[in-house]
């Protein structure tokens, strides 16, 4: 088929599915399907009874897949026989007023996603909005939120969330050797200092699991039945996500910095003493002893861990591992 | 063929927003709903064939035209826009949760306002309720307040700075172009007039900020090439280095703009990236020590090996103590 062709059919057929909006919406009682072949143009064009059954039933499917309310009943009289309709009320946005801080704040929501993914739905919602009368105050072209290119896989789990269904994917952790695939039946989705987290139960391990969305390497794809997963009551999503991020801590490491050196250190710390000789000594919070000589090898001979012992052992180790490899 | 499920809710949209801006130039509505001028046309000239069964002259859609402005009537039917798809909902929803959790850039009651109408309004249809968004706390809220509100002012910082690479605090004033965030933190880019040179401040790095009573002066095409850029605009003269990474420090892969990654073959990664500042790299390759390391240039890599014995001396000598 030629793309003029191609084309022009699709004209066609958008131009029929406008007038059976149009016309569903109007009636207030049920259409039956023979009376809308009648009326709409375009189903005239049906070869036969069965191209037209065709046709009608991709066109319901089209309606019901972009959310239009199509309803069917019983025509009026006749009690075995379906006609259709679209409920008005639920097929109209409902009227939203929002302030002039609000719609900026709106505004600015479109330009949040860097994805297609979720970028071109943002920016048809906005179209709805300003369609229903709101009105989308301008802001500055340098004011760009963004939450990364990493969200593709969100609708998806979102969509699997509503129908209650697991997904699969697969995953390679941060410090996973190999992908695998996991088959998770999903409780929620975490935006969690800039990334997004899913949390489930993960089916295979049959225990609640923590995913980077950015970590997998295909798109999650939903399987099994509708409405199998159910969610347990009371869980706190973030406290999970959190839990699984080894950063919360109370434990203070003691390090030693020359005097205006390590600023990034120095503003973690709770304490800094004057350490005499040029330097300071800081109070640090830190998870785990491998993150904090991550940090504070980054300082070299300018930042000197003194306790705990375990943390400066781990600072040690590693300084020896370097110049071992690189000798 | 999808041509009709791409087609038929643009045009159910473009119907009710030309209702409520009427005499609108086609140009900005193709503009508005992102397709060319031509697709606009075609898909406006569908829209007078249809309208109510009997398809009279009153029952049709009237498309007038002034020049190239547009105006609709007649489309009762149509003339409110449908309701959001699970799809919109969830991304717009999920943006203004992301967007309160980011501190400063627009104030948090607007945002939380926004959400509630249109969560109301959005009806349940995507499962927003369990797509949450925590706290974000990388960047001061008062420091990111500020930069957005210099930005809107058009008016000239002036920024304390921390340096890491260099491990100092430096004192520039800077005209404010592009505020933006990715993965949690948040940015300023601008001209600097301390390099005078454009110039990208993370700003959980600011130590202190004030805006000036001065306006913000840069030419029309510096600003242009703030607003294009990306986050890291590599310059084709930094210096390629090759990092060998081990399993546990993959993660490097993820955080810093790598121009080449291949596996190693053991779990490890090979990369590689352009880099201006040597002081920078060197304390990159010592927060890696003992699981990544410089392969390439060797002069890097035997650099990063005088510091790492310097420091270890560091801490021989306070064995003594």
């Amino acid at each position: 088929m030629s793309g003029v062709a191609s084309s022009a059919m699709a004209a066609e057929r958008t131009e029929r599915l406008i007038n059976l909006v149009i016309c569903l919406l109007h009636t207030r009682s049920f259409i039956s399907a023979e009376r809308l072949r009648e009326t709409i143009p375009g189903y005239g064009d049906a070869a036969s009874d069965e191209a037209f059954k065709r046709m009608f039933e991709r066109d319901k499917e089209d309606l019901r897949d972009l959310g239009i309310p199509l309803e069917t009943g019983s025509l009026h009289g006749w009690e075995d026989e379906v006609g259709y309709r679209i409920a008005r009320n639920d097929y109209a946005l409902p009227d939203v007023t929002l302030e002039p801080d609000e719609a900026a704040a709106v505004g600015l929501a479109a330009r949040v996603w860097s994805s297609a993914a979720l970028g071109g739905p943002v920016t048809r919602a906005l179209r709805k909005l300003e369609a229903a009368g709101v009105e989308i105050t301008p802001l500055p072209e340098g004011l760009q939120p963004g939450v990364g290119a990493v969200s593709s896989g969100l609708p998806a789990v979102d969509e699997a969330m509503r129908t209650g269904r697991r997904v699969r994917f697969d995953y390679r952790g941060a410090s996973d050797t190999e992908t695998q695939t996991r088959v998770v039946e999903p409780w929620g989705v975490v935006w969690w200092h800039g990334r997004w987290y899913l949390v489930g139960h993960d089916v295979d391990r049959q225990a609640p699991r923590v995913f980077r969305l950015s970590r997998m390497s295909t798109e999650p794809r939903a399987e099994g039945p509708a409405g199998a997963v159910t969610v347990p009551e009371g869980i706190d999503l973030t406290a999970l996500v959190s839990e699984s991020d080894t950063a919360a801590t109370t434990v203070l490491a003691r390090v030693k910095v020359r005097h205006d050196r390590a600023i990034g250190l120095r503003r973690q710390a709770v304490e800094v003493v004057d350490g005499g000789d040029g330097w300071d000594i800081l109070s640090v919070p830190y998870p785990d002893s491998q993150r904090l000589a991550d940090q504070v090898l980054g300082y070299g001979a300018d930042a000197i861990v003194l306790s705990p012992a375990e943390a400066r052992e781990a600072v040690v180790r590693r300084l020896q591992a370097l110049i071992a490899e690189s000798a | 063929m999808s041509g009709a499920t791409d087609h038929l809710p643009r045009l159910l949209a473009v119907v009710p927003w030309l209702l409520a801006h009427p005499g609108t130039p086609v140009s900005e509505v193709a503009r508005e709903f992102d397709v060319t001028e031509q697709q606009l046309r075609a898909d406006l000239n569908l829209l007078w064939m249809c309208g109510l069964p009997g398809y009279g002259p009153g029952d049709l859609i009237d498309v007038t035209w002034q020049g190239d402005r547009v105006t609709l009537s007649n489309a009762d039917e149509i003339a409110r826009p449908l309701r959001l798809t699970a799809e919109e909902a969830l991304a717009l929803v999920t943006a203004l949760r992301v967007l309160s959790e980011e501190p400063g850039i627009v104030e948090r009651t607007a945002i939380d306002r926004a959400l509630a109408k249109l969560e109301s309004a959005a009806g349940g249809t995507a499962a927003t309720d369990r797509v949450v968004a925590a706290p974000s706390s990388d960047s001061d809220a008062q420091v990111v307040a500020t930069a957005a509100d210099a930005l809107a002012r058009a008016r000239r910082l002036r920024l304390r700075y921390w340096v890491p690479a260099r491990d100092e605090a430096t004192e520039r004033d800077v005209d404010p172009l592009r505020l933006f965030t990715t993965d949690g933190r948040a940015y300023l880019a601008g001209w600097c007039y301390l390099v005078d040179d454009l110039r990208t401040f993370r700003l959980d790095r600011v130590l202190e900020i004030a805006v000036l009573d001065v306006g913000v002066d840069v030419p029309d095409e510096t600003r242009r090439r703030a607003l294009d850029a990306g986050l890291f605009t590599p310059a084709s003269d930094d210096r390629l280095v090759t990092f060998s990474l081990d399993p546990p420090v993959r993660w490097f892969a993820d955080y810093y703009p790598c121009e080449e990654v291949a596996e190693r073959g053991d779990g490890g990664l090979i990369v590689r990236l352009r880099v201006r500042d040597d002081a920078w790299l060197r304390r990159l390759a010592l927060g890696l020590a003992g699981r990544g390391r410089i392969t390439e240039p060797a002069d890097l890599a035997h650099d990063v090996r005088d510091v790492a014995i310097t420091t270890l001396s560091g801490y021989q000598v306070e064995q003594q103590v």
